[in-house]
Order: C-alpha cells, then structure tokens, then sequence
C-alpha cells in the first residue's frame, strides 16, 4: 500500500461557534487531524457507523422516507431532493430483479469548489458509511466513487479507508448478519470537468469518452453498465449518516424549511480568510464572506461575488445580503450551484475575469454539441478581442446574442454554465467592458489574471 | 483591422499528416499485464477498465504513446479507436513526454485572484521551459497550465507529477519545492 500523505494542508476549516447547536458540526468532524480517517478514530469519536447499524435494522422503504423526511437536496449543484431520487430507483418485483448500483460524484473541478476534498481527505469513512446506507436503501449491488484523478492521494487513503471497513465486515458479503452482499469500488477519473455531469459520469466509469448521454432515458432507468443507477455527490451521501443519526425531522428543523440541514461553503477569492465553512443553509452571504472569511484581503471594497462554484452567474453589492440557499439564490437570478463563493475585489478587472471563466468553459466543452463547443470558442475570441484593446461596441451586442443560442440548448448543463457568468458579467460591469473598448485597457488596476506565457 | 486570436490550447489537435510521438517501449511489462488483467474483471464490464489501463500505461511507457494505447485495447481485447478516442478525451494522459517534475500550475479564476498568472511566468523562468513545450534539456522539468486542481481556497496551487498539492505558493515556496524536487522528496513521474 502506498503512503499515505502526511502533509499538514493550510486549509481554515473552523470559526468561532462552530460545533454549537448554532453552526453544528456534521460533516466537517476533525478537519484537520491527520489522523482522524482511519476507522477506529471514527467509531470512537464520531459515532462511526451507529447509524448503519440502525438503518440495517430498518426496512429500506424506511431509510428513503427518513432522508424525504430530512428534505436534503442534492449538494453537487442542482439541488435535486436526494430522498426522492432515492425512490426513483426501480424495485424487484417477482417478474424481475434488478441490478442496480449507487454512484459517488467525487469528480470536484468547478472552479471556486473545495469541498468534497476536504471530506475524502479527513471523514472518508462518514462518506463509505453513507454509500452503505445508500446501497442499502436502494438495494444496491454495487458502488461506485468516481474521484477525479488529480486527487491520487486521496484515491489511495479512500481504498485504504475501504478497507478497512470490509475488515470490520461493514463491507463485503452478508453485511452484519443481514445477508446484503456490497462492496464500493473506486475509479479514477483522467481530467475531464464534463465528467462531473452525472451522466458523463457514468460514460467515463464505463471506460468511455466523458460525453453527456441523452436524457431519458435516466440514470434510474438506465445508468451505469445499462442498468438502474442513482448518481449522489460526496457531500450528500457524507451527510446521510448524521441524518439518520439525528432523525430526518431533527435534520430538517436546521437551515430553512424547503432547503435544510447544513452544507460546506467554500470562500476563495480576495478575502483575509478564505477556507471551508460549514453552515445551515439560508446563512446570509455577507455574513460568511465578512465575518467568518474576514473580509477583502487588499483593503479594496468586495465588488463581485460568484455565490455557487464558477457556473454561477456573479452578484454584485446589491445582492451581497442573499441567503445562500438554492430558493432565494434562484430567485435573485443566480444559482446555488456547489456552494463555492468566489470574491473579487474592486481592482478586478471583469473583462479578464470573464475570459478566464470563458476560457474555462471553452477548453473543458466535450465538444458534442455545437452550441456549446462553438459558442464558448466564440465568446473566447470575442472577449480576447476586447481584452487586446481590438474590441468595437457591437461586440457587446455580439456575446449579449450569443448566449440565448448556447443556454438550453444543449445535452448538458455545461453550456448553461458558460452562459451564467457571461451575461451577469456583461449586465452588471458593462461599463468596464466599454471602457476597455473605448480607452483599449482595463478599468480597474489590478493585477493580471491572465499569463503573457503563450499556450494554454 | 486586425483581431488578436487566443493562444492555442496545450493540447492542440495534430496537423495533417503530423503523428504523435513515439515512445520506446512497445510492450507492457508482465506485472502490468496483470494489474490489467485484474481490473478486467473488477468492474461489470471490461471495457471500464480502459481508463485504469491507460493510467497504468502512462506509467510504465512515460507518456501514453500510439504504442502504449495499441499495447492497451491488446491487453484488454477491445478496438484500438476506442482506446485513441479515450486517450485523447482526457487531459491527464500526456500525449507527449514530459520531465521527470510535471509542475501543473492552476490558472484557474480562484488562484488567478491570488497570483496564479504571475506564479506561472515564474515557474517557466526558473525552470526554462514553457508549458505545452515538452521537458527542459535535462529532461528534470516540464510545465503545465492546468484548470481548477479543487485548491481554491488555499492558491495559487501546484501540483507536482501525481500526488502531492501545494498551496500558498509564492516565490519562495516555488524555490522550496523545486528543491525538495531535486532532493528526491517527490515521486518522479515514472515510477
């Protein structure tokens, strides 16, 4: 078995309250200990598999209607609720039995998102105990977790956490004594950001190109190897076991009605502290990005907030009281997304940031759909024009048109994704797009966020 | 009038009648072999053991050559367009060789608030190399401009070969972990 890293990481995890009935801790339990994965720490300091073994002593139909009970919605970005996926699931019937597989979403790569990483490195037995819920929820053969592969380190401290449980008998056949065989199995993804749509997923797991499939049928229809398939994030299939430890009604009396319990905002950007804050949701934005992140970090006024990971259309001052919760974020016209807040200070110049995003998008399109694979090349050398001083006005009108051709209309939620921080960036700093148009620099004074070192 | 065009993408599709490079190695070795052979029947389908494979490829040829890519739908038994297809989709099978410290550099919005742009012009001036353009003549060094390594929090970030991030990364740190690159403190890219 190879080493398992040793290297304290620099990441802030914690604020003060954090822990209390306030700001409880369930998903973020010893970030920061080193140690705190194996299995004895967390049976021994954090009611490791309680809950499994009071889920294996329920009926299945049960555990799905205490997660719809917790009214937990999906914490990858689209906020679906993750009880009622669960009872999309296909069930055995005399005629016929099903083969059906859960699948973790590990593949984190939306810019701004840290999250699911800090789960894997420091709780993933919280994350194998939820699979085994889930898997047993559904009545699962298999799970799978597909981990993005820059994340090598935690692909091997994950199988060794694995392990570890299947040394336990927490894994493996005839699941204490309640006759259920599963296992979890690991994959390793290759660099793909489209790999992170479940169904692109489920392509790349099969050992395909990660193209987005045509929906339907879904996944729960038709999912991995063709069979009835759930595809879960890591944050969400993490917080199952404290659910069922405290109750699905327990669970949904934290956050606000329609989006309960807690989920981990990530603050990176211009800010004094910028880390991981696990908190209910509904917590106002200001609150996090001034309180507990400290504020800007450049002593400049915070100018523009990206609220939910870089697919998120941006906010600017006006909004900065939101709530983060997947309702009202909706209702301003941004989107939750993966709960990342990305901040820019007032010398961020919005033309280059916009053409970073864009660039972004660009290169990760799998180029299946033409809206999406042509227009983000398009909005690229638009806004590289503009960037380079060659802009002319109609420009603007140029990539304001070219978003209504690429949004919804493709396989995939990536070209909607592009199309967010396009248009918020266009509707609310216009005036710094035409200044670089008018004056052939940038408005604001900041340093570059573009390298002058060619290929990309 | 004239219009700027962006920079081409590191990897660029190959021009007509260009070949990708070619690696030495045409064979994997009989413990890889079996590694594959295992993944084969790990997962419900063989096919899914494609990526792992390609994984393993990289590691054994260096980089995943037309060679390694052959060598793998052998192994497996599957088409080899299929594999080419799969290859060329991700980004972390290097098509070209690269030094013995991959540094990946993310550009990405998250570190570029923080410097990223600035961190990569250095990086290529201490090592010499610029990224997409294959290792330095020593062959220690190779750069890359990667998107979000998920270390927004804690940029600008580096990555170097496969494992280990490093975060906060400033002119000093970059120095440091150069030298812990020379010292041997990091796993080389093959190994």
């Amino acid at each position: 078995m190879a080493a398992i890293r040793t290297k304290p990481d620099p990441q802030i995890y914690t604020f003060p309250g954090f822990g209390t009935d306030k700001y409880p801790n369930l998903m973020l339990r010893g970030a920061g200990d080193l140690d705190n994965w194996h299995l004895k720490v967390y049976e021994q300091k954090h009611e490791g598999y309680v809950a499994l073994k009071a889920a294996l002593k329920m009926e299945p139909v049960a555990v799905v209607e205490e997660m719809k009970t917790s009214g937990i919605r999906g914490r990858g970005g689209a906020g679906f609720p993750c009880g009622l996926k669960w009872s999309f699931m296909p069930k055995d019937t005399p005629e016929r039995k099903f083969t059906r597989y859960l699948v973790c979403n590990g593949d984190e790569g939306e810019p701004g998102t840290f999250k699911d990483r800090a789960i894997l490195e420091y709780n993933p037995h919280q994350l194998i105990e939820g699979m085994i819920i889930g898997g047993w929820a559904m009545q699962c053969k298999l799970g799978f977790v597909y981990i993005r592969g820059e994340f090598l380190w935690l692909i091997e401290k994950l199988e060794a956490a694995i392990q570890q449980a299947r040394d336990a008998g927490y894994l493996g056949k005839n699941i204490l004594g309640t006759g259920w065989d599963y296992d979890i199995l690991v994959y390793r993804g290759a660099g793909a950001y489209i790999c992170g749509e479940e169904t692109a997923l489920l392509n790349s797991l099969e050992g395909r190109r990660g193209e987005p499939r045509v929906k339907p049928p879904f996944p729960a229809a038709k999912g991995a190897f063709g069979q009835p398939t759930t595809v879960n994030n890591v944050e969400t299939l993490a917080a199952v076991p404290p659910i069922l430890r405290m109750g699905g009604a327990e669970y949904a009396k934290l956050g606000t009605p329609k989006n309960t319990g807690t989920r981990i905002f990530g603050v990176s950007g211009h800010v004094k502290r910028p880390g991981l804050f696990e908190l209910p949701l509904g917590t106002p934005m200001d609150f996090v990005v001034n309180e507990l992140a400290g504020g800007s970090s450049t002593g400049k006024k915070i100018k523009a907030i990206i609220p939910g990971g870089a697919s998120a259309p941006m906010f600017d001052e006006k909004d900065f009281d939101c709530p983060l919760d997947f309702d009202t974020v909706k209702a301003r016209g941004s989107m939750a997304g993966s709960g990342g807040l990305i901040c820019m200070d007032e010398d961020t110049c919005m033309v280059q940031a916009t053409l970073r995003l864009i660039r972004f998008y660009a290169h990760e399109s799998c180029g299946q759909c033409t809206p999406c694979r042509e227009g983000c090349n398009w909005m690229e050398m638009v806004l590289y024009r503009i960037e380079h001083g060659e802009g002319r006005m109609e420009d603007l009108d140029l990539l304001a048109s070219l978003t209504p051709r690429i949004g919804l209309r493709t396989l995939c939620p990536l070209g909607d994704a592009a199309c967010g921080p396009m248009d918020s960036a266009l509707q609310k700093f216009r005036h710094e797009f035409e200044h670089h148009i008018t004056h052939k620099t940038c408005y604001a004074q900041g340093s570059r966020l573009l390298t002058a070192v060619g290929a990309h | 009038m004239n219009h700027p065009l962006p920079p081409e993408t590191s990897n660029e599709p190959l021009a007509p009648g260009q070949r990708l490079p070619e690696s030495e190695r045409k064979e994997f070795s009989p413990e890889a072999l079996a590694e594959i052979q295992a993944l084969m029947v790990k997962f419900p389908d063989k096919l899914a053991a494609t990526l792992p494979a390609l994984h393993i490829a990289q590691r054994e040829f260096g980089f995943v050559s037309l060679s390694a890519m052959k060598a793998v739908a052998k192994a497996i038994g599957i088409p080899e367009g299929h594999v080419f297809g799969v290859a060329t989709f991700y980004t972390m099978y290097q098509k070209a060789p690269v030094g013995q410290f991959h540094l990946q550099v993310c550009t990405n919005i998250s570190c570029a608030l923080r410097g990223a742009a600035q961190l990569l012009e250095k990086v290529c001036e201490k090592t010499g190399v610029k990224p997409g353009q294959g290792p330095s003549a020593d062959g220690m060094w190779s750069v890359e401009e990667v998107e979000c390594l998920a270390g927004c929090g804690s940029g600008p970030c580096v990555q170097v070969n496969h494992d280990v991030y490093d975060e906060f990364v400033d002119e000093k740190k970059l120095i440091e972990v150069m030298e812990a690159c020379k010292r041997g403190d990091y796993r080389p890219w093959a190994h």
